[in-house]
């Protein structure tokens, strides 16, 4: 797939329908990928990849990128395409400037959830199929790509493109994945429990905002949190519930336009499962609104966003037990 | 030297938590090791690291500088501090306790951090020298020697035995109180230890970076460089980097308003922020390139040059464990490290 998405971008960079493409450059371990802009097919040849460690969504990129003289190339993964639409949507990235190719992906190899199993030393690793075999330190290992996979990939929503101007390999379809089997559990709890649980999780944040730098869902210019006009800007919170209210207002803010890219969690230093504060907004909008996925087209208004006579009455949320 | 069976260790902290507090590496929920309070229950971490570095001990993230306390047309100022206590802080690496080198040039210099010094006075560091290093890991490139690492005591855990070797004046007072539990052994087992450990360290892909152009008379060439530029092209301005990192040390000061006073309080700030330095005028810094380049150029050519060479990094590898995007100062040294 990597050396013909390169031929690809070179046949548009030389027709002259693109002049730079966004996709993943090569680090120094075959893990640490970034995000990258290539200009010329001198650059592709020298760092352009794309394999089953290209994690990043570049969409949110896009943003500024698509404001930016001339036409961008962007390779995206169908869970990209959700975000990008999101964006589309929200006026956040101007479509003409932007040639989509959507790439097919089979879930990406985490190397957090890798090193969380104990591996360590992890000089090289190569995914064949289903099977990931890494080179360390201490020797070779060989293990499942389905145990190195983190919840994001494992509960993939969709192995569909959205939006692409063109496609590349087998377009898959939407999944019925087990996404809110968490958020199950957690429902499941007492509001004691789940109390203490949220506060355990949201203890260990140290307020390093990547979780909304990296967010397409956060795109204001200027966030209130950064905002000493806003009143309630914060570098550091005066105790740690407060610091709890961070992510409690981010979620609600993105709530009915994340599009469960899971990014949050992703980039998450501290592994605090954030992206279940998003799904459960989500899985209460389908349940009061009907089904609705974000990012999946460009026109839907968003259920938070749109007053319909048969929106659902606040005292459903006591009725479904809100007030527990 | 002083040694001790593993299988003793808890009674070893529970003796050293009796007389001060006692922190040490422990795994937290999420997997991952943190430092916390030792209390009956807690078992060391396995894993090589904290994710958050020891420089929380004596630089935290918030800290209560100064009340104003307003009472009609009176202000009251209070000191916040209560003298504080002793404590220990159990199983350093050796990156992190050169980190407090570093620290201690910026914060112990004239004008003196009065709050940091103090918490450098009532700490007591036992080391712990690490015998399984990280593909990350590049201590050697600053010449820290991991299987020896600095401290008040170090300390080695190999076979069934943790080895204690003082270091400090605080350090030889410490394994004193504790002799009951330690008995006399010879250093063999030790020192197979730090040869074996020192032989994978010899295989760490970022234990020889080339930094000769890192240098002062660079500062200019370095600046200009046009290579910041795709550098800093991904980063997405959040501060995980200057917040895992043992070495970063800037501030902010902010007030708090309480209703019936100020709160003024200093948290750590980060280069990447939008708002850092912002002053009157404005912010000096109005692209990400530019404050992406304030990180690295501080801790690779302004710190060296204002401290006898030394450098503002470890190589604990813990911004190239936790960048979203993977942009490092393994990668900056590379790219840079290059006559240009």
């Amino acid at each position: 797939m990597q050396s013909e998405m390169i031929r690809r971008a070179k046949e548009l960079l030389a027709d002259g329908t693109v002049n730079r493409v966004i996709g993943w450059k090569a680090g120094e371990f075959d893990y640490d990928i970034t995000p990258a802009v290539f200009t010329c097919p001198e650059q592709l040849d020298e760092g352009f990849l794309y394999n089953d460690f290209c994690q990043a969504n570049v969409s949110k990129y896009l943003i500024k990128e698509s404001r930016k003289e001339g036409k961008i190339l962007a390779f995206l993964k169908p869970c990209d395409t959700y975000s990008f639409n999101q964006l589309i949507k929200e006026h956040r990235i101007w479509r003409d400037n932007v040639y989509v190719i959507g790439v097919p992906c089979d879930g990406k190899v985490d190397v957090d959830t890798v090193k969380q199993k104990g591996l360590q030393g992890i000089l090289s690793m190569q995914c064949d199929g289903q099977t990931v075999t890494a080179q360390t330190l201490y020797g070779e290992e060989k293990f499942d790509k389905a145990d190195s996979m983190s919840d994001r990939c494992l509960n993939c929503k969709s192995k569909k493109h959205v939006a692409y101007d063109e496609l590349m390999g087998e377009e898959g379809e939407v999944l019925d994945s087990h996404r809110f089997d968490m958020v199950e559990k957690i429902e499941a709890m007492s509001s004691e429990e789940r109390f203490n649980f949220w506060r355990g999780e949201l203890s260990r944040c140290i307020r390093c905002n990547a979780c909304r730098n990296v967010c397409p869902a956060c795109t204001c210019e200027k966030c209130v949190f950064d905002n000493d006009a806003s009143g309630i800007a914060q570098k550091a919170a005066a105790d740690s519930f407060e610091e709890n209210m961070f992510h409690i207002i981010r979620a609600f803010h993105v709530a009915s336009r994340c599009t469960d890219c899971g990014e949050c969690s992703r980039v998450c230093p501290q592994n605090i499962p954030l992206h279940l504060l998003n799904r459960k907004f989500i899985k209460d909008i389908n349940e009061f609104y009907g089904e609705y996925q974000a990012g999946e087209d460009t026109t839907t208004r968003p259920p938070l966003q749109a007053y319909t006579t048969g929106d659902v009455e606040p005292s459903i949320v006591y009725q479904k037990g809100g007030n527990n | 030297m002083l040694s001790l069976a593993i299988a003793k260790l808890n009674d070893f902290f529970a003796a050293l938590a009796a007389k001060e507090t006692l922190y040490l590496p422990v795994d937290n929920d999420a997997g991952q090791a943190q430092y916390k309070k030792w209390a009956e229950g807690d078992t060391l971490s396995q894993a090589l690291n904290t994710v958050r570095s020891a420089k929380d001990f004596f630089f935290p993230q918030t800290e209560n500088l100064v009340d104003f306390k307003v009472d009609g047309k009176k202000i009251e100022v209070i000191d916040p501090r209560s003298e504080s206590e002793d404590f220990v802080v159990f199983g350093v690496r050796a990156c992190d306790a050169r980190s407090f080198t570093i620290l201690d040039k910026v914060f112990l210099a004239d004008p003196v951090d009065s709050y940091y010094k103090s918490r450098r006075e009532h700490g007591t560091i036992i080391t712990m020298a690490c015998t399984k290093p990280e593909e990350t890991c590049f201590c050697t490139l600053f010449d820290i020697d991991a299987t020896n690492p600095e401290g008040d005591v170090r300390s080695w855990m190999t076979g069934d035995r943790v080895y204690f070797e003082a270091i400090t004046e605080k350090g030889t007072a410490l394994l004193d109180s504790m002799k009951d539990l330690l008995t006399d052994s010879d250093d063999s087992a030790v020192e197979s230890q730090k040869a074996e450990t020192k032989k994978i360290l010899e295989k760490l892909p970022f234990g020889k970076l080339k930094m000769d152009e890192f240098k002062g008379e660079n500062l200019l060439k370095l600046f200009d460089s046009p290579k910041w530029a795709s550098l800093s092209e991904a980063c997405l301005g959040c501060g995980t980097c200057t917040f895992v990192c043992p070495t970063c040390q800037c501030y902010d000061i902010r007030d708090f308003d309480t209703g019936h006073g100020i709160k003024r309080f200093r948290c750590w700030d980060s280069c990447m922020y939008s708002d850092f330095t912002r002053m009157a005028h404005g912010n000096p810094r109005l692209t990400q390139l530019e404050r992406f380049r304030q990180r690295f150029m501080h801790k690779l050519v302004y710190f060296p040059s204002n401290n006898d060479g030394e450098y503002g990094c470890v190589g604990c590898g813990r911004c190239l464990a936790k960048c979203p995007i993977h942009m490092n100062i393994v990668k900056v040294i590379k790219t840079l490290g290059v006559e240009q």
